[in-house]
């Protein structure tokens, strides 16, 4: 039948507007981190996990092609038991889990804070992609994008939905940037000037204090929400 | 929209096999790609046709019915991971769907206890948007192709033009679910076709072991 003849009523009439209808109820914060190839998501995931668990109960979804050897990695760096970390397969379209179809992203979220029932903090980080990836509204409340001064310092100024929407952006490896030649500065004044007041953080994750700042914007974030 | 690639319902992370046939050399080019989307359809695509043609005319499903239904579809699919990605999509897929259909059938089939499987979810958004069994059919197969299709594209570069023709020449594989479909319509849950290939099932769990994978199934 083709689709014109679909029965009018057989459509739903007067629900509530397309969306989660968990978003006012649900305890957890769900951040989205994107991000390049190499640009330092799983470790700033890693990061933030050891510095945000003695206070807040974590998990993680990751869309990363995902071993169980980074599975040990990342339990590792972010001190999380293994079945807090569950990594989805995304059909070799890291975007489209993201952002165009989020089910298997978001089956993955609800089972989690479901088996664990307390969680603050879920954390879904993409997998690796190009500038285009924005994480849909369906699946995450608030997103960091993360670039690295070794990916080339004309990037910010390239723009595209993470640069300039994400609601945090992290240019990491700032330690590196003069090994590779990126001007730092011009990469971050460029993001300011996409980004309409929405802020930037340099960072550089040698080890896990350089994600200080990261984590107590994501706690302000949490904040924010349960005021 | 059911089977439009686009529908959120997490289909683009479905394979339907391709993705462990790829490995052990099983679906390599154009050729071994028709083969297999032919195979499968011979096999389980028949058994998950005639299981959404079987809901999609459920005049008055009972959690009782949909529990039979439920068990005998889990009987013609021996692998456990095959079962879990089935239950999965059919969560996904009903998360999805209820955003736009609604009806007597989707209220039972989201009561299942251990979570409905595809075909039956499939089958039940076909009979809430007032459609057939021959549309149900015909959407199961569109299902499985475009799985197959689009996984091999992906993860062997295969020419998207070429493999549309041979999809197109495949669908002529399966006018006969035209006709089948109003048997498997009105036949007790039973009798429907029980003709699941033995290398899927096989396969299905060596790719769920697997290290690191693209696809759930």
């Amino acid at each position: 039948m083709p689709p014109h003849d679909i029965p009018h009523d057989n459509f739903l009439q007067d629900s509530a507007p397309l969306g989660r209808a968990d978003v006012e109820t649900r305890r957890a914060l769900r951040v989205g981190i994107g991000g390049p190839v190499g640009s330092g998501k799983t470790t700033l995931v890693g990061a933030l996990c050891a510095l945000l668990r003695d206070g807040l109960s974590i998990v993680v979804v990751t869309n990363d092609i995902f071993t169980s050897e980074d599975a040990d990695a990342l339990s590792e760096a972010a001190a999380l038991p293994t079945e807090r970390i569950v990594a989805v397969e995304t059909g070799c379209c890291p975007h489209t889990a993201i952002r165009d179809d989020i089910a298997a992203n978001l089956d993955a979220v609800e089972q989690l804070e479901k088996l664990h029932g307390d969680v603050d903090l879920t954390l879904v980080e993409s997998g690796g992609d190009n500038l285009t990836a924005i994480f849909s509204r369906g699946l995450v409340d608030v997103q960091i994008f993360v670039l690295d001064t070794a990916g080339g310092d004309d990037v910010p100024r390239k723009g595209g939905p993470g640069v300039a929407m994400a609601d945090l952006l992290v240019i990491n490896k700032v330690d590196l940037a003069q090994y590779v030649g990126s001007d730092v500065d011009r990469m971050l004044s460029d993001a300011r000037d996409r980004r309409d007041g929405r802020p930037v953080i340099p960072t550089s994750l040698v080890d896990q204090s350089g994600a200080r700042e990261v984590a107590e914007w994501v706690t302000a974030q949490i904040a924010a929400r349960r005021r | 929209m059911l089977i439009d690639g686009r529908f959120p319902a997490g289909g683009h992370t479905n394979s339907a096999g391709v993705e462990a046939a790829a490995r052990i050399g099983d679906v390599r080019d154009d050729a071994t790609l028709e083969r297999y989307l032919i195979g499968r359809l011979a096999t389980t695509g028949k058994v998950d046709a005639a299981f959404c043609a079987h809901v999609a005319a459920l005049t008055d499903p009972t959690d009782a019915l949909l529990a039979e239904i439920d068990a005998e579809y889990s009987a013609r699919v021996p692998s456990p991971k095959l079962r879990d990605a089935s239950r999965r999509f059919g969560r996904q897929m009903l998360r999805a769907g209820s955003t736009v259909w609604s009806g007597p059938i989707v209220d039972v089939v989201a009561r299942s206890p251990s979570g409905a499987h595809q075909p039956v979810v499939l089958g039940a958004f076909v009979a809430a948007a007032g459609g057939t069994p021959h549309d149900a059919a015909a959407l199961s197969f569109h299902h499985l192709a475009a799985a197959v299709t689009s996984a091999a594209i992906r993860l062997l570069g295969l020419d998207p033009m070429t493999v549309a023709a041979a999809q197109a020449r495949v669908g002529r594989e399966v006018d006969q679910w035209m006709v089948d479909a109003d048997s498997w319509a009105t036949a007790p849950v039973a009798e429907l076709p029980a003709c699941g290939g033995s290398l899927t099932e096989i396969l299905a769990e060596d790719h769920g072991r697997w290290d690191a994978r693209l696809f759930v199934a």
